[in-house]
């Protein structure tokens, strides 16, 4: 298990080569990226990212647990940036390693769904006319439901 | 006990934490206790409904016992990934 919170960002394909150089006999790798977007017609300054340290880790790790618990999962990776992010930049990314692509898959998206509504983060976008804490969605807590 | 407020609980109370003795048996009844000091608390715990908890940094309840808690946190509902 490899967890990081970090603020400054991340290499993308140097954190995956790294993550799939070590394991042993895994026969699929999957990534997932967060990249930050525009804000149609906003015109997006910038995000900031708050969170909660010490209980951010806490969570994480108990997410990544929870997917290695879950599936047949050789490894799992977590990278959540936090603090000013510009559009187009790369806010988090999850890795999972197993022997079975659909284990895999599916701890991958079972990180996401949980790393949205249950790791103690949260979103500022500042927009030319102002900034505004983005709002949790009920189809994210729904989201969790099928598990 | 450490109180620790985020997101816009955190600017509506205008501090990121403070320190607080209570005798509150119960998160609800912090809330209380908090509402009833300043107007900005009032305003933050408006609606319960539109806040989380943490008790020593794990999701909880409002209804929760806060018997031996060192760390309480009020939050928004959490908008990682």
């Amino acid at each position: 298990m490899d967890i990081r919170v970090q603020e400054a960002p991340f290499e993308l394909g140097r954190v995956v080569e790294e993550f799939t150089d070590r394991q042993v006999n895994m026969g699929a790798i999957v990534t997932f990226t967060g990249i930050t977007r525009d804000l149609p017609g906003a015109g997006m300054d910038r995000m900031e990212m708050e969170h909660y340290p010490g209980m951010t880790e806490r969570a994480l790790t108990k997410i990544a647990q929870d997917a290695l618990d879950r599936w047949d999962l050789g490894d799992v990776l977590i990278i959540h940036r936090y603090g000013v992010l510009k559009p187009q930049d790369r806010i988090m990314m999850v890795a999972t390693a197993s022997r079975h692509r659909a284990h895999a898959f599916e701890a991958a998206e079972f990180l996401m769904d949980y790393l949205k509504s249950r790791a103690p983060f949260w979103k500022k976008e500042i927009t030319k006319d102002g900034a505004e804490w983005v709002e949790s969605k009920d189809e994210d807590e729904a989201a969790l439901n099928r598990w | 006990m450490d109180i620790l407020y985020f997101a816009w609980v955190r600017e509506r109370i205008c501090v990121p934490r403070e320190k607080l003795d209570t005798n509150a048996a119960t998160v609800a009844d912090l809330v209380e206790e908090l509402k009833a000091r300043e107007e900005r608390y009032a305003a933050a715990f408006a609606d319960l409904s539109a806040l989380r908890v943490a008790l020593d940094q794990d999701l909880s309840d409002f209804d929760a016992s806060l018997d031996g808690v060192r760390e309480v946190a009020f939050f928004p509902p959490m908008t990682g990934g």
